[in-house]
């Protein structure tokens, strides 16, 4: 440790710490641009000068280091003159436009200017002007207005782990650009918005929009991935004009995906529902709140009239708040059924019997970096989480070893140490094989027979020998089960496996929760089997609880429905079903169908009533983020039309219906009840399955195998309908991904539009080349309006020249 | 791309640094490749970022910054003059109005028969030769009066 004083307070920073350090940590402000915390020094905006005793001259306090007993002065004579002369320069090209200047009002460099800007300039030759860059549908460029401080060349090397953008040229022809025509794609991109110290980068779909004085900045969390990041909502007018991020070391830092940040463009979408629709005769008609309530109390009795409640199921996404899943739930339960689910896009619920607790990531965010080796199953991190890949990419970065497991070898932009790229049909049998590795390295590490029995005829790949070493050789380590596990088809036996593994090497093991409310469905219940939260509630008749995959169909071959109601909740079968084709026809036999949806989209096809249900920015509720954080929050804007917030909704449904327990004044009420205590949840979590026999099949497929991962930008209704995010090209339209070996095998070239069938359905897509892909499988986006005929996410499909 | 022989020469120098530093080679492959070409088109830039594993934008830094690279077509002959203040002071800029006028045409730009690119450049560390001007990046030529610019041309233009 360093002693320092600055402007006569004494302060002491780690060795190696800088001037800059000291300062933060006794609250001095010292002006800056180039410098951010969580990006490395560049030191070349000058701004942070300062004057240290016996130096000659002012000193960049970024990137001076601490030595004992320095002394600083940053409001001296000499500071304030050298920083004045910085800031003298820093104007001299920039523009005078800060009254169209998005940035007006919140510019680093124009609050900088009041404190050391002279009134008026001295500089009297010509002023360069730099040209515009077309950077992508998100980020709009102002590029005379750039000071060259790099921060954004910097984030893409440092945080987003690719290099988009560049400072190019030299001296004053040097600028800011992305190489040759390219635009930034990174999923974190938008950072560089936050970043920009001026008006050179700005947020495109808030440009000319509102200034930031006019908005007000509400809190709350984000709805989509299972990481939980925290926002700030910024209203003006009762209207959700932009989101940014709030700091929360322990989540998201001050980052935000673009995701996160852009997705709000879908609330204020043109497919918004502003009042409640019935279908009468096939026709649909607006109707208030009352006709609409009673039709569906009135349908919902008629269908248990004759078919009991065990007919009725209801669906409700993981992106719905913690207190809209339990009333689901309560309010299926209290009237008898109990064919609940929020694992839409799960296909394999063997292990639900099985498991001990509420699936969650196993350990802290805020500890992944500290991770030595880390293996994951089935997930392109960066697209499904990307705000976790950068915690693991910082792990990468500290010197972890990553190994993966996956049929798709995308560019997680991070090294990986050992990769399988295994097609989805070997992925349990590719663990299976890391397992077997390690036991061979723990003899009589006290596995049960059962599993020694399924492990003989596996032969140990050198690929799993080198991932089973590096979990072996490092600690700590971990093993997590990504989304393309969670949907498998042998999901089941891959988290058995997995579960095993880290025991025997004292890994941790863990979920990347996909949604925001991944963990929060399972404790709000909305699972078949409650028996995970250790509650004894003993059901009539027990073993007739659907899970998601029975009420939309086990088979193809399933003529009538399973269920003859539904109760869909923020949930979009065609799009967030394991198997749209299976989803769809058990909506169309069904004698009844209400939804609660933000959006109209497909859902006039297949409700017979639609309830528009208010979307996070204008209810209050609960996520509880996949490292089991509670986050609770407030409507941001006021429903929008005759919107009403899910719980409300169903609140009232409950008393049409004369059942109990549906008295809540509050959404606090609701959580109260659902989580008595915040720090009892941790109780429930638990990755364990107990008494899972595992089924090491060598069953081979025959045919070609779809792999359907779920695409960044279509996971939930709302960012499908975020406009700036369909325009990248990570929504691009989907392609065929095939081998070039099945290329020359079908005799097609790139480009070419091809048929696709799986079960019933069809598609005729544009085929692409990609030699990563594992042999006879076909790689086909799920969720996009041209690929949902299409079946199951996995599972055999043909392909055929038109 | 590159012709064989150029890669060998790129390999050389990729050799001499640590394996996982291969981007350390990206002056000498930008020079090599030049070479070979006698600019940088935008592919061959890619083609160099994709051989050293390196961000494409990051070779193009490289590509602006430094003056002697060409990012567009030049001449047979490029004749760089340098203009700094060394140079101005013993007639750099007088060297460089002779050359205009002589093949009638500005900085940046070639002689309609395609010998001739003409560029301003920086210090070459040479001021006591001033005026001093580079022919193609390689051939340094000191004390450039008019006669000897004169002898210059005619020796390049054979």
């Amino acid at each position: 440790m360093i002693n320092i004083e600055i402007n006569g307070k004494e302060v002491t920073v780690p060795k190696g710490g800088t001037v800059m350090d000291g300062a933060r940590q006794l609250g001095i402000y010292i002006p800056h641009f180039c410098y951010h915390k969580k990006l490395s020094i560049a030191a070349n905006c000058r701004m942070c000068l300062v004057q240290v005793e016996k130096a000659p001259k002012p000193l960049p306090a970024c990137a001076t280091p601490a030595t004992e007993g320095m002394k600083v002065y940053t409001h001296s004579q000499q500071a304030v003159t050298a920083q004045k002369g910085v800031m003298e320069f820093l104007l001299i090209n920039h523009p005078l436009d800060c009254p169209i200047c998005d940035q007006g009002g919140e510019c680093q460099l124009q609050d900088l200017a009041v404190g050391y800007g002279a009134s008026e300039s001295r500089y009297e030759e010509e002023k360069r002007v730099v040209t515009n860059k077309n950077l992508g549908p998100l980020i709009s460029t102002d590029m005379t207005r750039c000071i060259h401080c790099t921060r954004c060349v910097r984030f893409g090397q440092e945080i987003a782990g690719i290099m988009e953008l560049g400072m190019a040229g030299r001296g004053e022809h040097s600028e800011i650009l992305s190489f040759v025509g390219k635009t930034v794609d990174s999923e974190l991109s938008g950072n560089v918005i936050d970043l920009c110290p001026v008006g050179a980068l700005v947020s495109k779909p808030f440009r000319y929009t509102a200034r930031p004085w006019e908005l007000s900045r509400r809190k709350s969390i984000s709805p989509h991935c299972g990481l939980g990041s925290n926002l700030v909502v910024q209203v003006k007018l009762d209207r959700v004009m932009r989101v940014l991020p709030r700091d929360n070391e322990e989540i998201n830092e001050c980052w935000l995906s673009d995701k996160d940040r852009f997705s709000y463009e879908g609330l204020n979408s043109e497919d918004r529902l502003t009042t409640p629709m019935i279908k009468h005769n096939g026709q649909w008609h607006a109707c208030d709140w009352q006709e609409a309530l009673i039709f569906t109390v009135e349908s919902l009795k008629s269908v248990m009239e004759r078919h009991g409640a065990k007919a009725i199921g209801a669906l409700g996404s993981a992106h719905s708040t913690l207190e809209e899943l339990f009333l689901l739930q309560r309010l299926i339960r209290a009237l008898g059924g109990g064919n609940i689910d929020h694992r839409v896009r799960q296909s394999d619920f063997r292990a639900d019997s099985h498991l001990q607790g509420v699936p969650w990531l196993g350990m802290s965010i805020a500890d992944i970096p500290q991770l030595k080796s880390v293996l994951i199953v089935g997930s392109t991190l960066r697209k499904d989480h990307p705000l976790l890949a950068h915690r693991f990419r910082q792990a990468v970065k500290n010197g972890a070893q990553l190994s993966i497991i996956n049929p798709i070898d995308d560019d997680l932009l991070m090294k990986i140490a050992n990769r399988a790229i295994v097609a989805p049909s070997e992925m349990m049998h590719m663990l299976a094989q890391v397992l077997k590795a390690i036991i061979e390295d723990k003899p009589g590490a006290g596995v049960s027979e059962h599993i020694m029995q399924s492990l003989k005829a596996v032969k140990v790949t050198d690929e799993a020998r080198a991932i089973a070493n590096s979990i072996l050789a490092n600690s700590p380590a971990a093993v997590f089960l990504g989304n393309i596990a969670q949907h498998h088809p042998s999901y089941a036996d891959i988290h058995a496996i997995a579960q095993v593994i880290a025991k025997l090497t004292g890994a941790k093991f863990g979920f990347l929760g996909e949604a925001a409310n991944s963990v929060g469905a399972y404790l709000a219940r909305a699972i078949p089997n409650q028996g995970v939260l250790g509650t004894e509630i003993k059901h009539a008749e027990h073993d007739s609880q659907l899970n998601a995959a029975q009420m939309l169909g086990d088979s193809l071959n399933n003529v009538a429905s399973p269920c003859q109601a539904y109760i869909l909740m923020n949930l979009e079968p065609e799009f967030d079903a394991y198997n749209p084709q299976q989803a769809m026809k058990a909506m169309s036999n069904a004698e009844f169908v209400v939804s609660l949806s933000s959006f109209k989209g497909n859902v006039a096809n297949y409700a017979n009533v639609i309830l528009p249900i208010a979307p996070f920015t204008e209810t209050s509720g609960t996520f509880v983020n996949t490292e089991g954080r509670v986050q609770s929050f407030n409507g941001v804007v006021s429903p929008l039309g005759d919107t009403r917030p899910g719980w409300k909704i169903l609140r009232v449904l409950g008393n049409l219906l004369q059942l109990e327990g549906f008295d809540y004044e509050t959404s606090e009420q609701i959580r109260a009840q659902v989580i008595p205590a915040e720090d009892a949840i941790t109780r429930y979590l638990s990755n364990e399955l107990k008494d899972y026999e595992v089924n090491i099949s060598s069953e081979e497929m025959t045919g070609l195998q779809r792999i359907g991962e779920m695409p960044i930008y279509q996971a939930d209704p709302i960012v499908r309908r975020a406009e700036p995010l369909q325009l990248t090209r990570d929504a691009m339209p989907p392609k065929v991904w095939l081998s070039s070996a099945l290329l020359k095998q079908f005799n097609m070239s790139e480009g070419e539009i091809v048929r696709l069938k799986q079960g019933e359905g069809e598609a005729q897509l544009e085929v692409a080349c990609d030699d990563g892909l594992p042999a006879n499988c076909v790689r086909v986006a799920c969720a996009y309006p041209n690929s949902i005929a299409l079946g199951a996410m996995f599972g055999e499909i043909s392909v055929e020249k038109l | 791309m590159l012709s064989a022989e150029s890669l060998e020469k790129i390999n050389r120098e990729i050799a001499k640094y640590p394996a996982d530093q291969k981007q350390s080679a990206v002056m000498s492959a930008l020079a090599i490749a030049q070479d070979e070409k006698g600019w940088l088109a935008t592919e061959t830039m890619d083609f160099i970022a994709q051989y050293l594993g390196m961000p494409a934008i990051a070779v193009y830094e490289v590509a602006t910054f430094y003056g002697m690279y060409n990012l567009k077509p030049v001449g047979k002959y490029k004749l760089t003059v340098c203009t700094n203040l060394p140079c101005a002071l013993s007639g750099g800029n007088d060297a460089a109005n002779y050359l205009k006028q002589k093949l009638g045409i500005g900085f940046n730009e070639t002689t309609a028969d395609g010998l001739f690119t003409l560029k301003e450049g920086e210090c070459m560390g040479a001021c006591g030769d001033a005026p001093v001007l580079l022919v193609n990046n390689k051939r340094m030529c000191s004390f450039m009066s008019n006669e000897q610019i004169d002898q210059l041309l005619e020796e390049l233009r054979k």
